[in-house]
């Protein structure tokens, strides 16, 4: 064989490998979103499951999995933009620094079962917080506050300079300098960083079975009142998430629909997660022209 | 003559310009005592979890008396009989055959995507290829083990003999689930290579194939193995979408079409039916353990191959 065939071949079979991606992830999105779109009904969104009977719904997972990224967020956002401030603009390279940054990737890859044990032991029964959003959305700041850090580090780091050496020059802090200049021009990609991080929030559960719970108290949804253990605001409350469901219903479902039922929460947890990764890439687009004064 | 002047200034008031400094400092200490506070939070996160998870798993051998070496190389997982017995090597032998599969399937698919994308036809590449890694990347993972249990069990019963279910269908779901990471790291290994290796490769009249086979690859191994192990190590991790595909009975199976289980799936079935503090419990919080430093095991071969990458 020549050195010429050898190349056409290996280019051949690198490209069909290629192709083969492209279609398994067309096939998965296909099925998935196929098979579960017959289901989805305005019903199926807003009912309440049923435990042996047939028809019940996921509306309160859905709503729970909304908020619970809302918390999350809440919690991570702060906390993730100050550590990777720190990471970028503080640190001096050092032993110090450098076991900083083995922590953070450290703590990336804990699985994510394992921060639900340490949810389970310490914020659920040490805490006392109980099986509750507040402890699962704990749970996920952990689990989410590594990304975020990386994400403001690396957008941080991606701002030009000159520009951060010009505040400087004129004499501002260097917080000001980070807070006023540097962070706007950082703000689009930590923006499309956070909603892209978000999306694996909310499809994540391994750490949730044993923080949030696997069940959801009976809703009441004209109930408001964030104190009472009926209402959907309260963030005290066990909360079963979509992700959560699907995998429950997967394993041990006794409703005689829980194939279908299946079907089609895995299609509305698939859409929610287009759904976040087109807004970023919209949003961060949309900032990016809107600070940056590109056409 | 514009420098002493400045100094003169500062040395007849100094008081002055200490004021004019004041709210500057101020500022410049909310900041800094902000974000060291926010790493702080991160360095206790991570010193609680090792704290809490080792002070649980380790009870099992100093308070209930299992030998860690009966709990690894034990086979029999009984915890209910009258004598119950804690052998915990079906699961360490289905978390390492599951994860080292998922990683043989996937770097191959990995890496060419990461060729295809930064050698061969890097316009297409970027506008095509790349959105579907990040896509692929952001799919739950109970989903995957969603289309598992639909699809990739019954095609592997209809295929092979026995029930579909089994380390082979794990490692499948697996290799889909790390093929994201193990392509990304790939291709930015990949397209950081320096431009004159390869067109001096050219110049000497080596065909593409050539080029990329004798030295593309071999420049930039240490990185395409750093996310073969950091893909091994999420396939290690993950607990539902294994859990739901690999039929979950605590024994080492004979084929890979055969129920098994992995420490995550018998850690996430076994938790929630055990007494905290029973010794079944803590045997859980062992398996946990494990992982945990298989995690560490894992970060520090990643450690290893990038510094020798940087070398």
């Amino acid at each position: 064989m020549t050195a010429k065939t050898a190349d056409r071949i290996a280019t051949a079979v690198i490209i069909a490998i290629s192709g083969f991606i492209v279609l398994l992830l067309a096939g998965l999105l296909g099925y998935i979103i196929v098979r579960g779109l017959p289901h989805i009904s305005f019903h199926f969104l807003t009912s309440g499951p049923q435990t042996i009977k047939a028809g019940g719904g996921i509306g309160p997972q859905l709503f729970n999995s909304l908020f619970l990224l809302l918390l999350t967020l809440i919690i991570t956002i702060p906390l993730g933009l100050g550590a990777g401030i720190y990471m970028s603009e503080y640190a001096k390279p050092g032993r110090l620094t450098d076991s900083i940054r083995l922590i953070v990737e450290v703590l990336s890859s804990f699985p994510s079962i394992v921060v639900g044990l340490f949810g389970l032991l310490v914020i659920v029964n040490v805490f006392g917080l109980g099986f509750s959003l507040f402890s699962g959305a704990l749970a996920l700041t952990v689990f989410n506050l590594p990304l975020m850090v990386r994400i403001t580090e690396q957008s941080l780091k991606g701002v030009p300079r000159e520009q951060k050496e010009a505040s400087l020059a004129l004499g501002l802090s260097r917080w000001k300098t980070i807070t006023s200049v540097m962070m706007p021009i950082a703000m689009p990609t930590i923006v499309t960083g956070t909603i892209l991080a978000s999306g694996r929030v909310f499809g994540e559960a391994a750490a949730l079975l044993f923080t949030a719970g696997m069940s959801s108290p009976r809703l009441d949804f004209t109930n408001w009142n964030p104190l009472s253990p009926f209402s959907p605001l309260n963030p005290f409350r066990p909360a079963e998430t979509l992700a959560v469901h699907i995998w429950k219903i997967n394993s041990e479902g006794l409703a005689p629909d829980a194939a279908q039922i299946g079907a089609g929460a895995s299609a509305i947890l698939i859409i929610m997660v287009l759904l976040f990764n087109f807004t970023a890439r919209w949003f961060g687009g949309y900032l990016h022209r809107k600070f940056t004064a590109t056409k | 003559m514009e420098q002493p002047a400045v100094n003169d200034k500062q040395l007849v008031h100094p008081r002055t310009t200490r004021t004019l400094a004041k709210p500057h400092v101020m500022e410049e200490w909310v900041g800094k005592v902000f974000t060291t506070l926010c790493i702080l939070v991160l360095v206790v996160t991570i010193g609680a979890i090792v704290y809490f998870v080792s002070s649980r798993g380790l009870t099992t051998f100093f308070g209930d008396g299992v030998s860690l070496g009966g709990l690894l190389s034990g086979l029999k997982w009984d915890p209910e009989a009258d004598i119950p017995l804690y052998g915990a090597l079906p699961f360490i032998f289905g978390s390492f055959s599951t994860s080292l599969l998922a990683a043989l399937i996937a770097a191959p698919l990995g890496c060419c995507a990461a060729v295809f994308m930064t050698q061969i036809m890097p316009g297409i590449g970027r506008r095509i290829l790349q959105p579907v890694i990040e896509l692929l990347a952001g799919i739950p993972s109970v989903v995957f083990g969603f289309v598992g249990l639909s699809v990739v069990v019954p095609a592997l019963r209809a295929i092979f003999p026995g029930q579909g279910i089994g380390i082979a269908a794990g490692a499948i779901v697996l290799s889909m689930m790390i093929l994201p990471t193990i392509t990304t790291i790939a291709t930015d290994a990949l397209s950081g290579l320096q431009r004159g290796l390869k067109e001096a490769s050219f110049a000497l009249g080596a065909t593409r194939w050539q080029t990329i086979y004798r030295i593309v690859i071999p420049t930039t191994l240490p990185s395409l193995l750093t996310g073969v192990v950091l893909g091994m190590s999420r396939a290690f991790g993950e607990a539902l979408a294994v859990q739901m595909v690999i039929g979950n009975s605590p024994h080492i199976p004979h084929s890979l079409f055969e129920s098994a289980s992995t420490l995550t799936s018998v850690i996430t079935l076994d938790m929630g039916n055990t007494v905290m503090g029973s010794t079944h419990n803590n045997v859980l919080w062992s398996l946990a353990l494990i992982l945990l430093a298989m995690t560490f095991v894992f970060v520090f071969i990643v450690r290893f191959l990038e510094r020798r990458n940087n070398r």
